[in-house]
């Protein structure tokens, strides 16, 4: 492996009373990676943050973290980390730069950095104008702010945030995402979160989790690659004749969707330009024609769902489903 | 080292962000400075005309003093779980403790911290009731070693208020359940020392475990080692139990 793992789990377990939060889990991270942890709620995303954070130790398993053991020597470890939890955990009764005084000094920045770390803090999340202001004064987006600038204060290797961007506004989400993707130039990121778009827009890599284990772990053009529908939707002036799109190169069938529009279902990928080619050659009048590609919403949902039902639904069969409640 | 008095200062200053710290002083200075003046009064119109034909008569330290110790030992069973219930109740109810805990702190670091910083209320309380006795230096001369090992006494007491508290707010996530509990339990102790004391069925055992049968030979400048090693195992005992009790959190929590 050329790239160094920043973190590396093996075989993590977690146990809540009877209630096995976290199986068998598994988590690398690469020097320079943004990585998207996935998954409904209730997955164990938290867990297992709370588990590489040193908050929570995990029931059976092991964490490196650059190279230290997180159970054997938790202090060496942890300064490697810059964790924000799901609420962010500010003193609401200090003013931000206190606080952030505060965080320098638990952090073991020298006392002669402390100042320049805080000042680069404040600029990178944009804190310029509320720095004095109490906490609990300001709004929700800034407090979430304080909370990331309190991660990335001691300039930690490894950022770790638990759904950063819930209960913001859109304009503030964009900012957040912004952020992040900034703080994933020259750090390594750990982003937990259950909306899709989020990962998309800010993650190179992508771990889907559910009932604690993972179903997917891989970059997004494996993700869509592995599962994108093949199936092409076409719709007609009028009525034309299946029997003569069934023999377009590698469909596998057709089905008819109503008022002379029809799914053609390929083995493989599909050949827009052939049904166009057909249709000019039998001139029919072509309206649409349209290759289905499933969000990533819907291949997370059959990722998330495929477990639960029976294997043997396959991504075809789930894909039906939907153009037919879509169609 | 450095950490623990980071968190030291830091929670005494936080202390004072809010009303809390500063009320309760008022109110206390307000009590014990009242109750003073009455004690003073009773002394010079009554006690001191009374006893000025012994050979030997008890100064103002014992009669006026010494009750004014004893007193703020009292109320402070009050307000000392006050003073104690949010330092980890709150800051788990608000999910804050995450900080710290994520910090690269151990949990002695956290429980150390937390208690210096309460440390410091209690130093700052016994400079404040200290003003009290300087008022009389106008008028008279005092026992100096009386009142030093009144403070002393009461720094211990109120210090080992302070270790039971944290170990309560240590064990839930609400602030008032956490004040109420170690107010039941420093209740407790002297209910101990009541009914050791009763009359019929007195127990040395009783009086031993109780926090003010140690505290009231500090009052009269009696200084016994052995009642600084029960405050000391009293504080380090809850201490470690604090310890404990957070280690325990990541494992079970």
């Amino acid at each position: 492996m050329s790239k160094q793992a920043l973190i590396q789990t093996s075989a993590l377990n977690r146990y809540y009373g009877k209630y096995h939060a976290v199986n068998d889990f598994n988590l690398t991270l690469h020097k320079g990676e943004v990585l998207g942890l996935l998954g409904p709620n209730g997955a164990g995303k938290s867990t297992t943050m709370q588990m590489l954070t040193g908050n929570i130790f995990p029931s059976s398993g092991t964490i490196q973290i650059n190279g230290v053991d997180l159970l054997d020597n938790p202090k060496q470890a942890k300064k490697s980390i810059g964790y924000l939890p799901e609420q962010p955990p500010i003193y609401r009764d200090m003013t931000a730069s206190e606080f952030l005084k505060y965080c320098a000094a638990l952090h073991d920045i020298p006392k002669d950095k402390r100042q320049s770390a805080i000042d680069i803090a404040i600029e990178r999340c944009g804190l310029g104008d509320v720095a004095n202001k109490l906490i609990a004064n300001l709004s929700k987006g800034y407090q979430q702010r304080v909370g990331i600038a309190q991660a990335i204060l001691h300039q930690p290797q490894v950022v770790i945030l638990d759904e950063p961007t819930v209960g913001l506004d859109p304009i503030q989400i964009t900012e957040i995402r912004e952020l992040i993707r900034e703080l994933g130039k020259d750090h390594s990121v750990i982003l937990s979160t259950h909306i899709l778009p989020e990962v998309q827009a800010v993650c190179d890599r992508v771990q889907i989790i559910k009932e604690g284990s993972t179903v997917f772990s891989d970059t997004f053009e494996q993700l869509e690659q592995r599962q994108s529908a093949p199936v092409l939707l076409v719709g007609f002036e009028s009525v034309v004749d299946e029997n003569e799109l069934s023999t377009l190169a590698g469909v596998k069938s057709v089905q008819l969707l109503g008022e002379a529009r029809y799914q053609l279902n390929y083995e493989e990928s599909p050949i827009a330009s052939d049904v166009f080619q057909l249709s000019v050659a039998k001139g029919w009048k072509l309206n649409e024609l349209n290759q289905q590609t499933e969000s990533l919403e819907q291949i997370f949902m059959n990722l998330i769902h495929n477990e639960s039902v029976a294997s043997e639904n396959t991504v075809e069969e789930v894909v039906k489903e939907q153009v037919a409640k879509n169609g | 080292m450095d950490k623990i008095f980071t968190i030291a200062t830091t929670e005494f200053k936080r202390l004072f962000n809010s009303p809390l710290a500063w009320s309760v002083l008022a109110i206390l200075q307000f009590i014990l400075t009242l109750m003073f003046l009455i004690f003073l009064d009773a002394f010079i119109t009554d006690i001191q005309p009374a006893t000025a034909t012994m050979e030997n008569p008890p100064g103002v330290t014992s009669i006026v003093l010494s009750p004014l110790y004893l007193w703020t030992g009292v109320i402070m069973l009050v307000i000392m779980p006050i003073m104690t219930m949010r330092l980890f109740a709150e800051e788990r109810m608000n999910k804050t403790l995450t900080l710290l805990l994520s910090s690269p702190l151990s949990s002695t670091q956290i429980v150390l911290g937390k208690f210096l910083g309460i440390v410091f209320f209690i130093l700052l309380v016994i400079a404040m009731i200290s003003l009290i006795p300087l008022a009389l230096t106008i008028g008279t001369t005092l026992d100096w070693g009386v009142i030093f090992t009144s403070s002393l006494g009461l720094f211990l007491l109120l210090s080992s208020f302070a270790a039971a508290g944290l170990f309560i707010s240590s064990l839930t996530s609400q602030p008032i359940i956490a004040a109420i509990s170690s107010f039941g339990l420093l209740l407790f102790l002297v209910v101990l020392y009541l009914s050791g004391n009763s009359q019929g069925n007195s127990s040395e055992v009783f009086i031993y475990l109780s926090h003010f049968s140690h505290y009231l030979p500090f009052l009269d400048g009696v200084f016994d080692t052995s009642d600084l090693v029960y405050y000391a195992l009293f504080i380090v005992g809850f201490l470690i139990l604090s310890i404990r009790k957070l280690d325990n959190d990541r494992l079970l929590g």
